[in-house]
């Protein structure tokens, strides 16, 4: 390396190193960032929603509760609440395993038990709001 | 290449700055948060379920460990939302300058807490 040649690489290693990529690589930089925040927006405007709501009653009971959920928008809402929350965790929970894992099995393995968690976690939100 | 070179890790030795504490503890609260995703699905079941449900968890976070807890997942919470909203700030190019990025990691820091106690006390 120190002969100031670029490093030649077979098509070997290079095969590898592409395939590491796409299985535990951060190639999809620009539209994460973005997702990243426009989750946390979508977030951060349902819990400003839900508090001021609740403030706003006299007091919080199983009704008042339950009532808030009873329409379909407010239903939808809490839905794209749930879903742009667990899109946000795969992006940061991702990112940090990035940083901190570094055996590429043991990474590819916690990223699959995530997604599977949040796909999971995406179907029971679904039976929360609409099963009751 | 010298393979010898410093690497810089030496956790105990390194004094991060405010910033950097906000940003490692928005990581920290972070992973707090996605690990306790079961237990506040859980809760949102039960409090939406039934009324029979909804007073059984009503008296499950009575106990002092569940309000414990919950003290714990608000201060993650809340630590999120601002050093989030400060973040987005940032990217806006709201408060990027060294001073007023230093004063706002010190501003995320006291009002999490600060409202951590204030919820926490009227919970309690």
């Amino acid at each position: 390396m120190g002969d100031g040649h670029q490093p030649v690489i077979d098509c070997f290693d290079r095969g590898k190193a592409m395939l590491n990529r796409v299985v535990t690589g951060a190639h999809y930089g620009l539209r994460d960032w973005l997702v990243q925040r426009v989750t946390a927006v979508v977030m951060a405007l349902f819990v400003l929603f839900v508090v001021g709501y609740l403030l706003l009653q006299p007091r919080v009971d199983y009704d008042v509760w339950t009532r808030m959920f009873s329409n379909n928008v407010t239903r939808s809402f809490a839905l794209l609440f749930l879903l742009s929350l667990f899109y946000h965790a795969w992006i940061g929970v991702r990112d940090i395993v990035m940083d901190y894992v570094k055996p590429a099995s043991i990474r590819l393995l916690i990223h699959v038990l995530v997604i599977l968690a949040l796909l999971m976690y995406s179907i029971w939100s679904v039976q929360i709001l609409w099963g009751f | 290449m010298n393979k010898k070179r410093p690497k810089h890790l030496a956790l105990h030795l390194i004094k991060l700055p405010l910033p950097g504490f906000v940003s490692i503890l928005h990581r920290l609260s972070g992973v707090i948060l996605f690990l306790s995703l079961p237990l506040l699905l859980w809760v949102l079941q039960a409090s939406m379920r039934s009324i029979e449900t909804y007073t059984q968890l009503m008296e499950i976070l009575q106990h002092p460990l569940s309000k414990l807890v919950c003290i714990g997942l608000l201060w993650a919470f809340l630590h999120h939302f601002c050093a989030g909203i400060r973040y987005l700030a940032i990217d806006l190019h709201l408060g990027s300058s060294l001073a007023q990025a230093r004063a706002s990691s010190k501003w995320v820091m006291g009002i999490s807490l600060l409202l951590t106690v204030l919820i926490g006390v009227k919970l309690c």
